[in-house]
């Protein structure tokens, strides 16, 4: 298959199969031509993407293909340079983390980022910060009021850490220095979670971890996906077992660039995606 | 979380026992006044907790008491005011209580600051002394009732506070404390040269009158006579629960949990839609005001205010003590006041080296213990409180 036409292909629309799935769902998020540059190294190469609602995309490419910087740019922790970035019909290019976050994306990231001297249950909380009520008299003088909203939090969060791991949804308030690697992981989705965003953005949510954790991981991350309704998920993972199994339609960058974009099997037949990965697959 | 399951009252036993030693313990340290006896009973008093931190006791103690939360309050109050009540005659001892109750009133605004929001505060003494300020311009010259003034204390220190808000926004981490320096050092400078303010003599600040009470008259109840500081007292006591019940109920809801957040992971923080400014400039003002009221409660106590009380060295105490307590644990601040003002008091071979000394407290805690004497717990928004 050649690799150049193949990308113009993707450019230029889609196969036939491909447009009525398209038609299927609306698209929930794009990215237009979106670059960004880190002195000399271009991160982001005038990249184009499309995510429908629901689906699951996987973002694949080399160490140091700008993977974890389209996350970022996305999330608004660093300006793009050029381009844009549309989310539900908004245009959230360059908007900041906190507006980001309002809009309904949520995420990982790829070294773990959880406050270890806190519990299981701020941690999580920490991601519930849209829904709960953080006016000054509600949370110091109307403590009847907080400990309702408490409790309330305190069953969902239990409830969405029980679909991970039943153990540990009896260990709310332990702190989450003293937990394995996994159980972080599955905390650092849960605060993702917990909010209902309308997009997850995971960055190697496996890392650090075995191939049989791996599987449940994935295997928990599907079943709150059926319970979620809509939810779309955007997945960095260098495991392409994971990938196979549970992305729709997979991205490959490689020195920012989109190279290759199609079903795992469309791209793991794909010359330059195969050269991008010579000696690393 | 077992254990706090099978709590029955009667481990509250040595709990209760500790108290009455703890209060027995504070009286006679604060009662002696030979250097040996006073080393004697540091000495004991260092074995007494290695020895039941050894054994275990002290831990059962502590978790005990934490599980019931409103019994470990009423024992403090009721050890406190037994204190005050057996020095009631004793001016000097008084004055040394006084000082520890409004060291603790600053340290919890400092914590607030640095405990929970991560701000490093090194002008505590600056705003503690605009308190003062405050309180011996509105007590000298308005009509204003005390316990308002002692609210504009607080107030005053918030508001000039705030301009160092910009400066402790933009720049993170230890540029922020620089900024604070530089505002310490100013500040005395500025009293100093400042006539209105009294120069370098300071000011007369009027004692307390509240409903027709002087507060500088000693009390007469029949035959029995009480310093006036026992009044002072009282109102500072009533304060500081006040205080402390807001930094609790602060900690142990979504704003504590917000400025955990954002010392721990500012980027992390912004991620979950966290208004770093807000939470900022909320834990900042607050605390100020809090080291504000302080500020004005010690000057009424005094009778004065001058310069010289209100220097970066008094600062840096204020701070020792909150690495010394447990950052972030409000009994720690208690305990770490305790040692930290009433040791060099007693101790007069030391005193002029309390610095010295602290310095040394401060470097051994953050190389051995770096939590503190009482690390803080993970946080329960309310103690006792059990999922269904
Ligand atoms: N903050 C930064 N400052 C400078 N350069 C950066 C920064 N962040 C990323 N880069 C550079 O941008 C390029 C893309 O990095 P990025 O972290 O996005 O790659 P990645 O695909 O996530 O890789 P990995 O698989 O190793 O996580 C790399 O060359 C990296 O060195
Ligand atoms: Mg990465």
């Amino acid at each position: 298959m050649n690799a150049a036409r193949k990308t113009k292909r993707a450019r230029a629309g889609s196969p036939a199969a491909a447009r009525k799935k398209k038609a299927e769902a609306a698209v929930m998020m794009s990215a237009e031509k979106l670059t960004k540059r880190f002195g000399g190294v271009v991160a982001l190469d005038s990249l184009e993407l499309e995510l429908r609602q629901g689906e699951i995309l996987g973002l694949i490419g080399p160490n140091g293909s700008g993977k974890t910087t389209f996350f970022n740019v996305v999330t608004g922790i660093y300006p793009a340079n050029d381009g844009h970035v549309r989310f539900d019909g908004a245009d959230i290019t360059n908007a900041s983390p906190q507006s980001v976050y309002h809009a309904g994306i949520a995420r990982t990231f790829q070294r773990s980022r959880l406050s270890l001297p806190l519990s299981i249950f701020d941690n999580i909380m920490i991601g519930n910060h849209a829904r709960l009520n953080q006016g000054l008299w509600f949370n110091l003088i109307s403590r009847a009021a907080f400990k309702q909203e408490f409790e309330e939090s305190f069953e969902t969060a239990r409830e969405l850490v029980h679909i991970f791991d039943a153990p540990l949804a009896d260990r709310m308030f332990d702190p989450v220095a003293g937990l394995p690697m996994i159980d972080r992981r599955r905390i650092e989705i849960c605060r993702a979670l917990i909010s209902q965003p309308k997009l997850l953005l995971l960055d190697e949510p496996s890392a650090g971890m075995t191939h049989e954790e791996t599987a449940q991981l994935m295997d928990d991350i599907l079943e709150v996906r059926g319970r979620m309704e809509g939810l779309s998920i955007i997945i960095v993972e260098h495991e392409m077992g994971v990938i196979e199994r549970i992305t729709e339609r997979c991205v490959v960058l490689n020195f920012g660039r989109k190279i290759a974009e199609g079903t795992f099997k469309q791209i793991s037949n794909d010359r330059e995606v195969q050269e991008a990965y010579l000696g690393i697959e | 979380m077992n254990s706090g399951e099978k709590q029955t009252p009667a481990t509250l036993w040595p709990a209760l026992a500790g108290t009455a030693l703890t209060i027995v313990y504070v009286i006679l340290l604060l009662k002696v006044e030979s250097q040996t006896e006073v080393i004697g009973l540091l000495v004991v008093g260092a074995l007494a907790i290695l020895a039941t931190s050894w054994s275990g006791h002290l831990a059962r103690a502590g978790q005990a008491l934490t599980h019931h939360e409103s019994i470990l309050h009423l024992l403090v109050i009721f050890g406190a005011l037994v204190i005050i009540g057996f020095f009631r005659e004793d001016h000097f001892t008084l004055l040394l209580l006084t000082t520890v109750m409004l060291y603790v009133l600053a340290t919890l605004g400092l914590n607030l600051q640095f405990g929970y929001a991560g701000v490093l505060n090194f002008a505590g003494a600056s705003f503690f002394g605009i308190g003062g300020y405050t309180a011996a311009v509105l007590g000298a010259h308005t009509p204003v009732p005390d316990l308002l003034i002692i609210l504009a204390g607080g107030v005053m220190a918030a508001l000039i506070g705030s301009i160092l808000l910009l400066p402790v926004l933009r720049t993170r981490g230890h540029y922020a404390a620089v900024v604070t320096i530089a505002f310490a050092l100013l500040f005395k400078v500025f009293l100093e040269v400042n006539d209105i303010l009294g120069g370098p003599q300071g000011l007369q600040v009027p004692g307390m009158e509240m409903f027709g009470w002087k507060f500088n008259n000693n009390i007469e109840i029949g035959a029995l006579e009480l310093s006036f500081y026992v009044n002072y007292l009282i109102v500072i006591l009533l304060v500081l629960i006040a205080a402390f019940a807001l930094v609790r109920r602060l900690e142990r809801s979504w704003v504590g949990l917000n400025l955990d957040a954002l010392r721990l992971d500012e980027t992390a923080a912004t991620c979950f839609g966290l208004n770093i400014v807000r939470w900022k400039v909320t834990a900042f003002l607050l605390g100020n005001f809090l080291i504000g009221i302080a500020g004005a409660l010690s000057g009424m106590v005094i009778g004065f205010v001058a310069p010289t009380s209100f220097t970066f060295a008094d600062s840096l105490i204020l701070v020792s003590i909150v690495l010394l307590g447990g950052i972030g644990n409000v009994w720690g601040l208690v305990l770490a006041t305790a040692i930290v003002v009433i040791i060099p008091e007693k101790l007069q071979a030391i005193q002029e080296y309390r610095f010295l000394l602290y310095a040394a407290m401060v470097m051994l805690m953050l190389l051995f213990r770096p939590e503190g004497l009482l690390p803080r717990p993970v946080r329960h928004y309310f103690p006792g409180w059990r999922p269904k």
